[in-house]
């Protein structure tokens, strides 16, 4: 049932693409960057970070099913447990066991 | 003895991503075994195209047969937040030679959220730890992957939930970045402006938007600095741009501190004269 040239030939589409837009500031700013995108590259990972925790959060909706309360609380528990003993496995294993209880179990 | 203390060092660090990329590979095995694929196609894919998220979608446009340029479309449309890691990553990778290339094709998420303001221990290669870094997350998915595509619906463990690890892990990098950072503005802009585009956009269609307007808001907070400050952003960015001794990269070290210093400042005053927003 599988064409297997055709599912190749879109396997190396998605791989191709997927790589060029990994390459491309690399291969754009070959010689030299400009000083806007320094700029950019210094103070972006601070708003990445941000928008990739939405992103993880992007399905959330506060209007209805659980209302985000399993992730809003696994989401303080990590930031709790990560400023008290600043141990990344820690807080990951206790806010995803948190999680894990509250959508199994609870809600 | 340096090998193994970086290997080690990169080890622990990606522990937290091993465990959301086995389990979110095997998810992704169990939904391609199930629209009739082998299991090495899953191998194959997690070894050429290396994307989590896409290789979720990509079950659905291998299984429905969809349109090669349908393919790149979507693909361009769920993977270009990776321009801006390429964009972050620019002057570190830039230095470190033969790996280059391998460090740039495994640039995705989760790698980027170790390798973007990794803090390293003495005694720690850099650009190796990269590489170890982004090796062996690639080893964990291509595992994961493998496993879920060969085993099939005969995997029967309640994991829902277990996902948020990878959640988990960006949380806890948020919390270093702003506990490092005396200038929160970026941060705040990141998650305001995605939750924003979130709620405008919709949930298929808020990630452009978001990184234009995180992009415009980056310029905005520039200008919103004082021309003096301006200016020496300016140098330590030819500094930077240049190779620098130890003891040059450490005074921009200091220079930069300060103006932190001064920016958080300048900031709080605006924000108490400021609309309070």
């Amino acid at each position: 049932m599988i064409d297997a040239g055709y599912s190749l030939a879109q396997i190396a589409v998605i791989a191709g693409v997927t790589a060029l837009i990994r390459f491309l500031p690399f291969l754009v700013f070959h010689k030299g960057t400009p000083k806007a995108v320094l700029y950019l590259g210094e103070v972006l990972p601070y708003a990445i970070i941000g928008m990739l925790v939405v992103y993880c959060l992007k399905n959330v909706s506060f209007i209805s099913g659980t209302h985000g309360i399993p992730e809003g609380l696994s989401v303080l528990l990590v930031v709790l447990l990560h400023r008290w003993r600043h141990n990344t496995l820690l807080s990951i294993a206790g806010g995803t066991v948190c999680y894990m209880v509250l959508v199994q179990a609870v809600f | 003895m340096k090998h193994n203390s970086t290997l080690r060092f990169a080890f622990t660090a990606t522990l937290p991503v091993m465990a959301g990329y086995i389990v979110l590979g095997i998810g992704f095995g169990v939904l391609l075994q199930d629209k009739g694929y082998a299991w090495w196609w899953a191998t194959l894919m997690s070894l050429t195209i290396y994307a989590g998220s896409m290789q979720y979608v990509a079950v659905d446009l291998l299984a429905g047969g969809a349109s090669l340029i349908a393919t790149a479309l979507m693909t361009v449309m769920v993977n270009l937040r990776h321009l801006f890691y390429g964009i972050t990553m620019l002057t570190k990778y830039n230095k470190a030679g033969k790996k280059k290339p391998y460090l740039i094709f495994a640039l995705t998420d989760e790698t980027y959220s170790l390798v973007c303001a990794p803090q390293l221990p003495d005694g720690i290669d850099e650009h190796r730890y990269y590489f170890y870094a982004s090796l062996l997350n690639q080893c964990y998915w291509v595992i994961g992957s493998t496993i879920g595509a060969a085993a099939g619906s005969a995997l029967s463990f309640n994991s829902t939930g277990i996902d948020f690890s990878m959640t988990a892990l960006f949380v806890v990098i948020f919390v270093e970045q702003w506990e490092k950072s005396r200038r929160h503005l970026p941060a705040l802009s990141g998650i305001v402006i995605s939750i924003a585009c979130r709620l405008l956009f919709g949930v298929d269609s808020f990630l452009i938007p978001a990184m234009a307007g995180i992009t415009a808001a980056m310029f905005l907070e520039k200008r919103w600095l004082k021309p003096e400050d301006e200016a020496k952003t300016t140098d330590e960015m030819k500094m930077t741009d240049k190779a620098k001794t130890t003891d040059e990269a450490k005074m921009t070290d200091e220079a930069k501190k300060a103006d932190k210093v001064k920016t958080t400042d300048e900031v709080k005053t605006m924000n108490k004269g400021g609309s309070g927003s």
